[in-house]
Protein backbone atom coordinates (compact mmCIF):
# COMPACT_ATOMS: atom_id res chain seq x y z
CA UNK A 1 0.00 0.00 0.00
CA UNK A 2 1.38 3.39 -1.14
CA UNK A 3 1.26 6.71 0.87
CA UNK A 4 0.99 9.02 -1.90
CA UNK A 5 -0.70 7.59 -5.32
CA UNK A 6 -0.77 9.86 -8.79
CA UNK A 7 -2.89 8.57 -11.09
CA UNK A 8 -3.23 9.79 -14.79
CA UNK A 9 -2.66 13.36 -13.53
CA UNK A 10 -3.42 15.56 -16.26
CA UNK A 11 -2.78 19.46 -16.83
CA UNK A 12 -3.45 21.98 -19.32
CA UNK A 13 -3.69 25.92 -19.68
CA UNK A 14 -5.79 26.04 -22.20
CA UNK A 15 -7.46 29.39 -22.45
CA UNK A 16 -11.06 29.60 -23.12
CA UNK A 17 -12.85 29.28 -26.76
CA UNK A 18 -12.96 32.99 -27.44
CA UNK A 19 -9.62 33.73 -26.94
CA UNK A 20 -7.52 34.56 -30.06
CA UNK A 21 -4.07 33.93 -29.13
CA UNK A 22 -3.95 30.03 -28.18
CA UNK A 23 -0.37 29.87 -28.83
CA UNK A 24 1.54 28.83 -25.76
CA UNK A 25 -0.76 25.92 -24.16
CA UNK A 26 1.15 24.07 -21.72
CA UNK A 27 0.22 20.24 -21.26
CA UNK A 28 1.60 17.99 -18.50
CA UNK A 29 0.69 14.21 -18.62
CA UNK A 30 0.24 11.73 -17.75
CA UNK A 31 1.72 10.87 -15.12
CA UNK A 32 1.40 8.22 -12.49
CA UNK A 33 3.55 7.27 -10.10
CA UNK A 34 3.92 5.92 -6.18
CA UNK A 35 5.23 7.56 -3.01
CA UNK A 36 5.87 4.72 -0.35
CA UNK A 37 6.80 6.32 3.08
CA UNK A 38 10.32 6.79 4.51
CA UNK A 39 10.69 7.26 0.69
CA UNK A 40 12.84 10.08 -1.12
CA UNK A 41 11.46 11.06 -4.70
CA UNK A 42 13.30 12.98 -6.77
CA UNK A 43 11.65 14.41 -10.19
CA UNK A 44 14.57 15.85 -12.39
CA UNK A 45 14.05 17.44 -16.16
CA UNK A 46 15.17 20.46 -18.23
CA UNK A 47 13.97 23.50 -17.60
CA UNK A 48 10.30 24.22 -18.92
CA UNK A 49 9.69 20.32 -18.41
CA UNK A 50 7.20 21.02 -15.91
CA UNK A 51 8.72 19.79 -12.88
CA UNK A 52 7.81 22.47 -10.21
CA UNK A 53 4.03 22.81 -12.08
CA UNK A 54 3.83 18.64 -10.88
CA UNK A 55 4.75 19.86 -7.55
CA UNK A 56 2.17 22.59 -7.10
CA UNK A 57 0.00 20.02 -9.07
CA UNK A 58 0.43 17.65 -5.83
CA UNK A 59 0.47 19.90 -3.08
CA UNK A 60 -2.54 21.51 -4.59
CA UNK A 61 -1.36 25.15 -5.11
CA UNK A 62 -2.37 24.69 -8.96
CA UNK A 63 -5.92 23.00 -9.83
CA UNK A 64 -5.56 19.94 -11.90
CA UNK A 65 -7.50 19.49 -15.03
CA UNK A 66 -7.95 15.32 -14.51
CA UNK A 67 -6.72 12.01 -12.88
CA UNK A 68 -6.44 11.65 -9.08
CA UNK A 69 -4.42 12.31 -6.50
CA UNK A 70 -4.65 9.55 -3.70
CA UNK A 71 -3.62 9.73 -0.46
CA UNK A 72 -3.66 6.05 1.65
CA UNK A 73 -6.26 5.64 -0.80
CA UNK A 74 -8.57 8.34 -0.45
CA UNK A 75 -8.60 11.30 -2.81
CA UNK A 76 -6.71 14.06 -1.35
CA UNK A 77 -9.18 17.34 -1.23
CA UNK A 78 -9.17 20.52 0.60
CA UNK A 79 -10.31 18.97 4.08
CA UNK A 80 -7.13 16.51 4.54
CA UNK A 81 -4.58 18.50 2.16
CA UNK A 82 -3.21 20.55 4.84
CA UNK A 83 -2.71 17.59 6.97
CA UNK A 84 -1.23 15.75 4.58
CA UNK A 85 0.98 17.13 2.06
CA UNK A 86 3.21 20.13 2.48
CA UNK A 87 5.48 21.58 0.07
CA UNK A 88 8.06 24.31 0.91
CA UNK A 89 8.58 26.42 -1.94
CA UNK A 90 11.26 27.35 -3.97
CA UNK A 91 13.29 30.61 -3.19
CA UNK A 92 12.37 29.53 0.31
CA UNK A 93 13.41 32.77 1.69
CA UNK A 94 10.91 35.16 -0.87
CA UNK A 95 8.38 32.89 0.54
CA UNK A 96 8.03 33.75 3.84
CA UNK A 97 6.43 37.01 5.17
CA UNK A 98 9.03 39.65 6.00
CA UNK A 99 6.10 41.68 7.79
CA UNK A 100 5.69 39.14 10.56
CA UNK A 101 7.95 37.30 13.39
CA UNK A 102 8.25 33.14 12.59
CA UNK A 103 6.33 32.19 15.59
CA UNK A 104 2.82 34.25 13.70
CA UNK A 105 4.22 32.79 10.61
CA UNK A 106 3.89 29.36 12.29
CA UNK A 107 0.89 29.76 13.65
CA UNK A 108 -0.94 30.82 10.95
CA UNK A 109 -1.49 26.98 9.52
CA UNK A 110 -2.18 26.09 13.20
CA UNK A 111 -4.94 28.88 13.24
CA UNK A 112 -6.43 27.49 9.84
CA UNK A 113 -6.19 23.72 10.29
CA UNK A 114 -6.78 22.49 13.70
CA UNK A 115 -8.59 23.71 17.06
CA UNK A 116 -5.54 24.25 19.90
CA UNK A 117 -5.89 25.73 22.36
CA UNK A 118 -3.15 29.28 22.49
CA UNK A 119 -0.74 27.74 25.22
CA UNK A 120 -1.06 24.45 22.76
CA UNK A 121 -0.10 26.07 19.58
CA UNK A 122 3.05 27.98 20.89
CA UNK A 123 4.04 24.55 22.65
CA UNK A 124 3.50 23.08 19.02
CA UNK A 125 5.59 25.89 17.30
CA UNK A 126 8.56 25.80 19.92
CA UNK A 127 8.77 21.86 19.55
CA UNK A 128 9.10 22.26 15.39
CA UNK A 129 11.62 25.18 15.70
CA UNK A 130 13.75 22.57 17.99
CA UNK A 131 13.24 19.76 15.31
CA UNK A 132 14.57 21.76 12.49
CA UNK A 133 17.38 22.87 14.68
CA UNK A 134 16.63 26.70 15.39
CA UNK A 135 16.23 27.81 18.95
CA UNK A 136 12.54 28.44 20.50
CA UNK A 137 13.69 32.15 20.78
CA UNK A 138 13.78 32.16 16.85
CA UNK A 139 9.67 32.97 17.78
CA UNK A 140 9.88 36.14 18.48
CA UNK A 141 12.46 36.79 15.16
CA UNK A 142 11.70 38.17 11.74
CA UNK A 143 12.98 36.82 8.68
CA UNK A 144 15.72 39.69 7.89
CA UNK A 145 17.18 38.64 11.53
CA UNK A 146 17.96 35.21 9.83
CA UNK A 147 20.44 33.81 7.70
CA UNK A 148 20.00 32.41 4.73
CA UNK A 149 20.24 28.70 6.04
CA UNK A 150 18.07 29.41 9.00
CA UNK A 151 15.58 31.07 6.32
CA UNK A 152 15.35 27.57 5.10
CA UNK A 153 14.67 26.04 8.37
CA UNK A 154 12.00 28.01 9.17
CA UNK A 155 10.41 27.28 5.63
CA UNK A 156 11.06 23.60 6.80
CA UNK A 157 9.02 24.28 10.36
CA UNK A 158 6.17 26.23 8.39
CA UNK A 159 5.87 22.47 5.84
CA UNK A 160 5.92 20.06 9.27
CA UNK A 161 3.81 21.83 11.75
CA UNK A 162 0.89 20.26 10.50
CA UNK A 163 2.88 16.88 10.75
CA UNK A 164 2.34 15.74 7.07
CA UNK A 165 3.00 12.71 5.69
CA UNK A 166 4.37 14.19 2.30
CA UNK A 167 6.82 16.70 1.80
CA UNK A 168 7.15 18.28 -1.52
CA UNK A 169 10.39 20.94 -2.05
CA UNK A 170 11.17 22.76 -4.62
CA UNK A 171 14.46 23.42 -5.18
CA UNK A 172 15.20 23.37 -1.31
CA UNK A 173 19.02 23.89 -2.16
CA UNK A 174 19.46 26.30 -5.23
CA UNK A 175 20.31 29.56 -3.11
CA UNK A 176 22.17 27.48 -0.45
CA UNK A 177 25.89 27.73 -0.18
CA UNK A 178 27.65 24.06 -0.28
CA UNK A 179 28.50 24.34 3.75
CA UNK A 180 24.91 25.41 5.11
CA UNK A 181 23.38 22.94 2.01
CA UNK A 182 25.52 19.86 3.76
CA UNK A 183 23.53 20.76 6.92
CA UNK A 184 20.34 20.65 5.33
CA UNK A 185 21.04 17.71 3.79
CA UNK A 186 21.90 15.90 6.58
CA UNK A 187 18.35 17.63 8.80
CA UNK A 188 16.21 16.08 5.99
CA UNK A 189 17.83 12.61 6.49
CA UNK A 190 17.70 13.11 10.00
CA UNK A 191 13.73 14.20 10.13
CA UNK A 192 12.98 11.56 7.96
CA UNK A 193 14.84 8.86 9.73
CA UNK A 194 12.67 9.97 13.10
CA UNK A 195 9.26 11.00 11.51
CA UNK A 196 9.21 8.58 8.61
CA UNK A 197 8.54 11.37 5.93
CA UNK A 198 8.22 11.38 2.63
CA UNK A 199 9.86 13.39 0.12
CA UNK A 200 9.39 14.98 -3.26
CA UNK A 201 12.31 16.60 -4.44
CA UNK A 202 12.38 18.43 -7.20
CA UNK A 203 15.95 19.82 -8.46
CA UNK A 204 18.55 20.26 -11.21
CA UNK A 205 21.39 19.48 -8.41
CA UNK A 206 22.07 15.67 -9.65
CA UNK A 207 24.97 15.15 -7.25
CA UNK A 208 22.48 15.60 -4.34
CA UNK A 209 20.01 13.66 -6.22
CA UNK A 210 21.79 10.62 -6.66
CA UNK A 211 23.05 10.62 -3.16
CA UNK A 212 19.59 11.53 -1.09
CA UNK A 213 16.83 9.95 -3.72
CA UNK A 214 15.20 6.05 -3.34
CA UNK A 215 13.33 6.84 -6.50
CA UNK A 216 13.87 9.34 -9.27
CA UNK A 217 11.40 10.38 -11.95
CA UNK A 218 12.38 12.33 -15.18
CA UNK A 219 10.14 14.39 -16.91
CA UNK A 220 10.55 16.08 -20.59
CA UNK A 221 8.27 18.31 -21.96
CA UNK A 222 5.51 17.78 -19.73
CA UNK A 223 5.51 13.77 -19.42
CA UNK A 224 7.48 11.32 -17.28
CA UNK A 225 10.02 9.72 -19.58
CA UNK A 226 11.38 7.50 -16.99
CA UNK A 227 10.86 6.46 -13.34
CA UNK A 228 13.18 4.11 -12.42
CA UNK A 229 15.45 3.29 -9.16
CA UNK A 230 18.03 5.87 -8.96
CA UNK A 231 21.01 4.25 -8.87
CA UNK A 232 19.73 1.87 -12.00
CA UNK A 233 18.93 5.32 -13.47
CA UNK A 234 22.22 6.88 -12.93
CA UNK A 235 23.84 3.75 -13.94
CA UNK A 236 21.74 3.15 -17.04
CA UNK A 237 19.46 5.97 -18.14
CA UNK A 238 17.11 4.58 -20.95
CA UNK A 239 15.16 7.44 -22.30
CA UNK A 240 17.05 10.50 -24.73
CA UNK A 241 15.90 13.19 -22.47
CA UNK A 242 17.78 11.47 -18.91
CA UNK A 243 20.42 10.01 -21.19
CA UNK A 244 21.44 13.69 -21.98
CA UNK A 245 21.26 15.30 -18.15
CA UNK A 246 23.69 12.48 -16.95
CA UNK A 247 25.78 12.22 -19.53
CA UNK A 248 26.35 15.94 -18.74
CA UNK A 249 26.61 15.48 -15.30
CA UNK A 250 28.89 12.86 -15.44
CA UNK A 251 30.97 15.00 -18.27
CA UNK A 252 31.64 17.74 -15.88
CA UNK A 253 32.64 15.54 -13.21
CA UNK A 254 35.30 14.01 -15.22
CA UNK A 255 38.16 15.98 -15.12
CA UNK B 1 52.95 36.35 -18.16
CA UNK B 2 50.85 37.66 -15.11
CA UNK B 3 47.85 39.60 -16.35
CA UNK B 4 45.94 40.72 -13.07
CA UNK B 5 48.36 40.86 -9.80
CA UNK B 6 46.14 41.55 -6.27
CA UNK B 7 48.21 41.04 -3.49
CA UNK B 8 47.01 42.12 0.14
CA UNK B 9 43.57 43.85 -0.92
CA UNK B 10 42.16 45.22 1.60
CA UNK B 11 38.70 46.69 1.56
CA UNK B 12 37.28 48.44 4.80
CA UNK B 13 33.75 49.84 5.04
CA UNK B 14 32.69 51.93 7.82
CA UNK B 15 29.55 50.53 9.75
CA UNK B 16 28.18 52.85 12.99
CA UNK B 17 31.84 54.71 12.98
CA UNK B 18 33.94 51.49 13.03
CA UNK B 19 36.12 50.61 9.98
CA UNK B 20 34.98 46.81 8.69
CA UNK B 21 37.35 45.15 6.99
CA UNK B 22 35.12 42.99 4.25
CA UNK B 23 38.18 41.97 2.31
CA UNK B 24 41.05 41.11 4.59
CA UNK B 25 45.08 40.96 2.67
CA UNK B 26 43.64 38.93 -0.37
CA UNK B 27 46.01 38.06 -2.50
CA UNK B 28 45.27 36.74 -6.56
CA UNK B 29 46.88 36.78 -9.61
CA UNK B 30 45.79 35.38 -13.06
CA UNK B 31 48.08 34.42 -15.50
CA UNK B 32 47.75 34.26 -19.26
CA UNK B 33 45.78 31.25 -20.50
CA UNK B 34 44.85 30.35 -17.35
CA UNK B 35 40.81 29.71 -15.50
CA UNK B 36 41.55 30.20 -12.04
CA UNK B 37 38.79 29.84 -10.00
CA UNK B 38 37.23 32.07 -7.33
CA UNK B 39 35.71 30.13 -4.75
CA UNK B 40 33.40 30.93 -1.40
CA UNK B 41 30.01 31.30 0.05
CA UNK B 42 27.76 33.98 -0.35
CA UNK B 43 28.81 37.00 1.91
CA UNK B 44 32.70 35.64 1.62
CA UNK B 45 33.73 39.27 -0.36
CA UNK B 46 34.05 36.97 -4.06
CA UNK B 47 31.89 39.22 -5.75
CA UNK B 48 33.45 42.45 -3.78
CA UNK B 49 36.77 41.25 -5.39
CA UNK B 50 34.82 41.41 -8.67
CA UNK B 51 34.01 44.88 -7.88
CA UNK B 52 37.16 46.15 -6.67
CA UNK B 53 38.86 44.84 -10.19
CA UNK B 54 36.45 46.66 -12.23
CA UNK B 55 36.26 49.82 -10.29
CA UNK B 56 32.55 49.44 -9.40
CA UNK B 57 32.89 50.28 -5.64
CA UNK B 58 31.21 53.34 -4.00
CA UNK B 59 33.98 55.67 -3.82
CA UNK B 60 33.05 56.06 0.07
CA UNK B 61 34.66 52.55 0.37
CA UNK B 62 38.56 52.29 1.69
CA UNK B 63 40.18 50.19 -0.76
CA UNK B 64 43.97 49.49 -0.21
CA UNK B 65 46.46 46.92 -1.96
CA UNK B 66 50.03 46.22 -1.86
CA UNK B 67 49.31 45.59 -6.25
CA UNK B 68 46.71 45.74 -7.80
CA UNK B 69 48.21 46.06 -11.45
CA UNK B 70 47.00 44.83 -14.82
CA UNK B 71 49.96 43.76 -17.64
CA UNK B 72 51.94 45.88 -14.60
CA UNK B 73 50.24 49.06 -14.95
CA UNK B 74 48.86 49.99 -11.60
CA UNK B 75 44.65 50.22 -11.63
CA UNK B 76 44.36 52.16 -8.03
CA UNK B 77 46.60 55.33 -9.53
CA UNK B 78 44.91 55.30 -12.77
CA UNK B 79 42.25 57.92 -13.75
CA UNK B 80 38.90 57.05 -14.70
CA UNK B 81 39.31 56.95 -18.74
CA UNK B 82 42.59 55.23 -18.60
CA UNK B 83 40.70 52.74 -16.15
CA UNK B 84 37.74 52.51 -18.51
CA UNK B 85 39.70 52.11 -21.59
CA UNK B 86 41.21 48.37 -19.63
CA UNK B 87 37.58 47.87 -18.94
CA UNK B 88 36.02 48.36 -22.22
CA UNK B 89 38.33 46.15 -24.49
CA UNK B 90 40.68 44.00 -22.29
CA UNK B 91 38.66 42.82 -19.07
CA UNK B 92 34.80 42.19 -19.37
CA UNK B 93 32.53 41.22 -16.51
CA UNK B 94 29.79 39.27 -16.55
CA UNK B 95 28.24 40.42 -13.13
CA UNK B 96 26.07 37.96 -10.18
CA UNK B 97 22.37 38.53 -11.61
CA UNK B 98 21.71 39.59 -14.94
CA UNK B 99 18.34 40.81 -14.44
CA UNK B 100 19.39 43.14 -12.73
CA UNK B 101 22.80 44.00 -14.31
CA UNK B 102 20.99 44.60 -17.77
CA UNK B 103 18.82 47.53 -18.45
CA UNK B 104 15.07 47.10 -17.83
CA UNK B 105 13.82 49.91 -20.17
CA UNK B 106 15.73 48.99 -23.20
CA UNK B 107 15.61 46.10 -25.64
CA UNK B 108 18.29 43.90 -25.21
CA UNK B 109 19.11 44.27 -29.05
CA UNK B 110 20.10 48.19 -28.44
CA UNK B 111 21.81 47.09 -25.71
CA UNK B 112 24.06 44.48 -27.49
CA UNK B 113 24.88 47.18 -30.38
CA UNK B 114 26.26 49.46 -27.69
CA UNK B 115 28.39 47.11 -26.28
CA UNK B 116 29.93 46.75 -29.64
CA UNK B 117 33.36 48.45 -29.87
CA UNK B 118 33.72 51.07 -32.78
CA UNK B 119 36.89 49.39 -34.07
CA UNK B 120 34.80 46.12 -35.23
CA UNK B 121 32.57 48.14 -37.70
CA UNK B 122 34.35 48.69 -40.72
CA UNK B 123 31.92 49.44 -43.63
CA UNK B 124 31.53 52.29 -45.70
CA UNK B 125 28.92 54.37 -44.94
CA UNK B 126 26.81 55.47 -41.73
CA UNK B 127 23.49 53.52 -42.97
CA UNK B 128 25.46 50.37 -42.83
CA UNK B 129 26.69 50.24 -39.39
CA UNK B 130 22.97 49.28 -38.35
CA UNK B 131 22.85 46.33 -40.11
CA UNK B 132 26.79 45.59 -39.58
CA UNK B 133 26.16 45.50 -35.57
CA UNK B 134 23.07 43.46 -36.43
CA UNK B 135 24.91 40.41 -37.97
CA UNK B 136 27.70 40.83 -35.43
CA UNK B 137 25.14 40.55 -32.29
CA UNK B 138 23.54 37.37 -34.40
CA UNK B 139 26.93 35.61 -34.91
CA UNK B 140 27.69 36.41 -30.93
CA UNK B 141 24.00 35.17 -29.98
CA UNK B 142 23.89 32.25 -32.11
CA UNK B 143 27.71 30.82 -30.48
CA UNK B 144 26.62 31.25 -26.74
CA UNK B 145 23.77 29.05 -27.99
CA UNK B 146 20.76 31.09 -27.65
CA UNK B 147 17.88 29.25 -30.11
CA UNK B 148 15.76 32.48 -31.15
CA UNK B 149 17.98 35.25 -31.76
CA UNK B 150 15.58 37.58 -33.39
CA UNK B 151 13.10 37.34 -30.33
CA UNK B 152 15.85 37.68 -28.14
CA UNK B 153 17.31 40.64 -29.55
CA UNK B 154 13.55 42.35 -30.08
CA UNK B 155 12.93 41.50 -26.26
CA UNK B 156 13.04 43.52 -23.18
CA UNK B 157 14.87 41.77 -20.24
CA UNK B 158 11.86 41.12 -17.99
CA UNK B 159 10.09 38.63 -21.31
CA UNK B 160 13.18 36.09 -21.01
CA UNK B 161 13.69 33.39 -18.64
CA UNK B 162 16.88 33.80 -16.29
CA UNK B 163 19.21 31.25 -18.79
CA UNK B 164 18.87 33.13 -21.72
CA UNK B 165 19.87 36.43 -20.41
CA UNK B 166 22.43 34.77 -18.30
CA UNK B 167 23.93 33.53 -22.06
CA UNK B 168 22.74 37.39 -23.64
CA UNK B 169 25.23 38.54 -21.10
CA UNK B 170 27.89 36.20 -21.69
CA UNK B 171 27.73 36.81 -25.47
CA UNK B 172 27.60 40.56 -24.67
CA UNK B 173 30.56 40.22 -22.50
CA UNK B 174 32.57 38.32 -24.93
CA UNK B 175 32.06 40.65 -27.96
CA UNK B 176 35.08 43.01 -27.35
CA UNK B 177 37.39 40.00 -27.76
CA UNK B 178 38.91 40.60 -24.45
CA UNK B 179 41.77 38.65 -23.05
CA UNK B 180 40.65 38.46 -19.36
CA UNK B 181 36.64 37.14 -18.82
CA UNK B 182 35.24 37.81 -15.33
CA UNK B 183 32.59 35.80 -14.33
CA UNK B 184 30.35 36.27 -11.46
CA UNK B 185 28.41 33.27 -10.52
CA UNK B 186 27.63 32.48 -14.65
CA UNK B 187 26.30 28.78 -14.39
CA UNK B 188 23.37 29.64 -11.48
CA UNK B 189 20.32 28.57 -11.90
CA UNK B 190 21.29 26.89 -15.23
CA UNK B 191 20.29 23.20 -15.49
CA UNK B 192 23.20 20.35 -16.18
CA UNK B 193 22.85 20.65 -20.49
CA UNK B 194 22.85 24.31 -20.71
CA UNK B 195 25.72 24.64 -18.16
CA UNK B 196 27.83 22.54 -19.78
CA UNK B 197 27.17 24.09 -22.92
CA UNK B 198 28.46 27.19 -21.04
CA UNK B 199 30.88 25.43 -19.43
CA UNK B 200 32.50 24.08 -22.87
CA UNK B 201 32.19 27.26 -25.00
CA UNK B 202 34.76 28.77 -21.93
CA UNK B 203 37.20 26.19 -22.50
CA UNK B 204 36.86 26.48 -26.08
CA UNK B 205 37.54 30.05 -26.05
CA UNK B 206 40.38 29.18 -23.23
CA UNK B 207 41.83 26.97 -25.66
CA UNK B 208 41.26 28.65 -29.11
CA UNK B 209 41.83 32.52 -28.46
CA UNK B 210 44.23 32.43 -25.61
CA UNK B 211 41.40 34.12 -22.94
CA UNK B 212 42.30 33.90 -19.65
CA UNK B 213 38.94 33.73 -17.31
CA UNK B 214 38.09 34.40 -13.32
CA UNK B 215 35.74 31.67 -12.64
CA UNK B 216 33.84 33.16 -9.65
CA UNK B 217 31.31 30.76 -8.31
CA UNK B 218 30.53 27.87 -5.56
CA UNK B 219 29.25 25.87 -7.76
CA UNK B 220 32.48 22.91 -7.36
CA UNK B 221 30.98 20.61 -9.89
CA UNK B 222 31.51 23.34 -12.66
CA UNK B 223 34.72 24.94 -11.41
CA UNK B 224 36.48 21.09 -11.09
CA UNK B 225 35.33 20.62 -14.74
CA UNK B 226 37.06 23.76 -16.55
CA UNK B 227 39.33 25.73 -14.04
CA UNK B 228 43.34 25.23 -13.48
CA UNK B 229 43.83 27.03 -10.58
CA UNK B 230 41.81 27.68 -7.72
CA UNK B 231 41.69 30.33 -4.94
CA UNK B 232 39.00 29.71 -1.89
CA UNK B 233 37.96 32.89 0.12
CA UNK B 234 36.14 32.68 3.50
CA UNK B 235 34.60 35.61 4.75
CA UNK B 236 37.16 37.82 3.30
CA UNK B 237 40.26 36.17 3.50
CA UNK B 238 42.00 33.91 1.07
CA UNK B 239 42.51 30.56 2.76
CA UNK B 240 43.81 28.80 0.42
CA UNK B 241 45.51 29.20 -3.06
CA UNK B 242 47.07 26.77 -5.49
CA UNK B 243 46.40 24.44 -8.70
CA UNK B 244 42.54 22.72 -8.62
CA UNK B 245 43.72 18.70 -9.18
CA UNK B 246 46.23 19.27 -5.68
CA UNK B 247 43.76 21.51 -3.65
CA UNK B 248 40.96 18.51 -4.25
CA UNK B 249 43.13 15.58 -3.42
CA UNK B 250 44.75 17.22 -0.45
CA UNK B 251 43.29 20.32 0.65
CA UNK B 252 46.34 21.99 3.28
CA UNK B 253 42.77 24.10 5.03
CA UNK B 254 40.17 22.68 7.48
CA UNK B 255 37.77 25.21 5.37
CA UNK B 256 38.87 24.17 1.78
CA UNK B 257 38.31 20.50 3.21
CA UNK B 258 34.76 20.89 4.30
CA UNK B 259 34.30 22.92 0.59
CA UNK B 260 35.41 19.57 -1.15
CA UNK B 261 33.33 17.35 0.65
CA UNK B 262 29.99 18.81 0.11
CA UNK B 263 29.73 17.95 -3.19
CA UNK B 264 28.24 14.69 -2.70
CA UNK B 265 29.17 13.82 -6.66
CA UNK B 266 33.09 13.93 -5.61
CA UNK B 267 32.88 10.96 -3.22
CA UNK B 268 31.17 7.87 -4.98
CA UNK B 269 32.14 6.10 -2.66
CA UNK B 270 30.29 7.71 -0.19
CA UNK B 271 26.85 5.54 0.98
CA UNK B 272 23.70 7.17 -0.65
CA UNK B 273 21.77 8.24 2.25
CA UNK B 274 24.60 8.77 4.65
CA UNK B 275 24.97 11.76 6.54
CA UNK B 276 27.29 14.60 4.58
CA UNK B 277 30.26 16.37 6.63
CA UNK B 278 29.71 19.62 7.48
CA UNK B 279 30.49 22.86 9.59
CA UNK B 280 28.62 23.96 12.10
CA UNK B 281 27.32 27.54 12.28
CA UNK B 282 27.25 29.75 9.15
CA UNK B 283 28.87 31.88 8.14
CA UNK B 284 29.91 35.32 10.21
CA UNK B 285 28.13 38.88 9.22
CA UNK B 286 30.26 41.70 8.90
CA UNK B 287 29.37 42.97 11.89
CA UNK B 288 30.90 39.92 14.11
CA UNK B 289 33.46 39.11 12.23
CA UNK B 290 35.75 36.94 14.57
CA UNK B 291 39.65 38.09 15.30
CA UNK B 292 42.03 35.99 13.98
CA UNK B 293 41.45 33.41 11.01
CA UNK B 294 37.99 33.72 10.85
CA UNK B 295 37.01 30.05 10.24
CA UNK B 296 37.81 30.15 13.96
CA UNK B 297 34.50 29.53 15.86
CA UNK B 298 33.58 26.96 13.68
CA UNK B 299 36.66 24.99 12.43
CA UNK B 300 37.56 21.26 13.95
CA UNK B 301 40.86 21.79 14.36
CA UNK B 302 41.16 24.82 16.09
CA UNK B 303 43.50 25.68 19.18
CA UNK B 304 44.73 28.34 20.73
CA UNK B 305 47.19 29.89 18.15
CA UNK B 306 43.82 30.61 15.97
CA UNK B 307 43.28 33.51 17.48
CA UNK B 308 46.19 35.24 15.54
CA UNK B 309 46.05 35.84 11.82
CA UNK B 310 47.80 33.00 10.35
CA UNK B 311 50.47 34.67 8.00
CA UNK B 312 50.08 33.07 3.86
CA UNK B 313 53.32 30.21 3.66
CA UNK B 314 54.19 28.30 0.72
CA UNK B 315 54.35 24.82 -0.63
CA UNK B 316 54.62 23.32 -3.95
CA UNK B 317 53.09 26.36 -5.41
CA UNK B 318 50.56 26.13 -3.25
CA UNK B 319 49.81 29.04 -0.67
CA UNK B 320 47.78 28.45 2.61
CA UNK B 321 46.58 30.13 5.48
CA UNK B 322 46.23 27.72 8.65
CA UNK B 323 48.44 27.11 11.72
CA UNK B 324 47.51 23.98 11.99
CA UNK B 325 46.85 22.47 8.17
CA UNK B 326 45.89 18.85 6.72
CA UNK B 327 47.93 16.91 5.24
CA UNK B 328 51.23 18.40 6.37
CA UNK B 329 53.72 16.84 8.43
CA UNK B 330 54.46 19.07 11.69
CA UNK B 331 58.62 19.58 10.68
CA UNK B 332 57.06 21.01 7.12
CA UNK B 333 54.74 22.92 8.83
CA UNK B 334 57.32 25.38 10.48
CA UNK B 335 59.03 26.33 7.12
CA UNK B 336 57.06 29.31 6.23
CA UNK B 337 58.05 31.45 3.37
CA UNK B 338 55.87 34.09 3.56
CA UNK B 339 56.45 35.65 0.76
CA UNK B 340 53.81 38.08 1.15
CA UNK B 341 54.85 40.03 3.90
CA UNK B 342 58.54 40.85 2.27
CA UNK B 343 57.02 42.08 -0.85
Amino acid sequence: MSLLSIRNLYYDNAPAWYTLNKKDIFYLGPVNFDVHEGETFSIIGSNNSGKSLLGKLITGAVPKSAGEVLINGEPLDNTNRANSVRMVFSHSSQSLNPGISVGRMLEEPLLLNTTLSPSERFDKIRDTLRLVGLMPDHYYFYKHMLSDGQQQRVALARALILDPKVVVADEPFAALDPSVRSQTVNLLLKLQAELGLAFIFISHNLGIVRHISDRTIVMHNGEVVENSPTQTLFADPQHEASKHLIHAHFAMLKV
Amino acid sequence: MILLDIRNLTLEIESNGVLVKALDKVSLSICEKEIRALVGESGSGKSLIVLAISGALPPQWIITADRLTWRGQNLLKMNTSERQKIMRRDIAVIFQDPKAALDPSVKLGEQFRESIPDEFINVRWWWQRRSEKNQIALAQLTRVGIKDVKKCLNSYVHELPDDVCQKFMIAMALVSQPTLLIADDPTRGMETSTKRQILSLCKSLNHNSDLSILFVSHDLLAISSIAHAITVLYSGQTVEDGPLESVRRKPFHPYSKALMDSAPSFRPELHPKSPLTALKGTIPTLQHLPIGCRLGPRCPRAQKACVNTPVPRTIHKRQYRCHFPLHIEAEENTVDNNEGENL
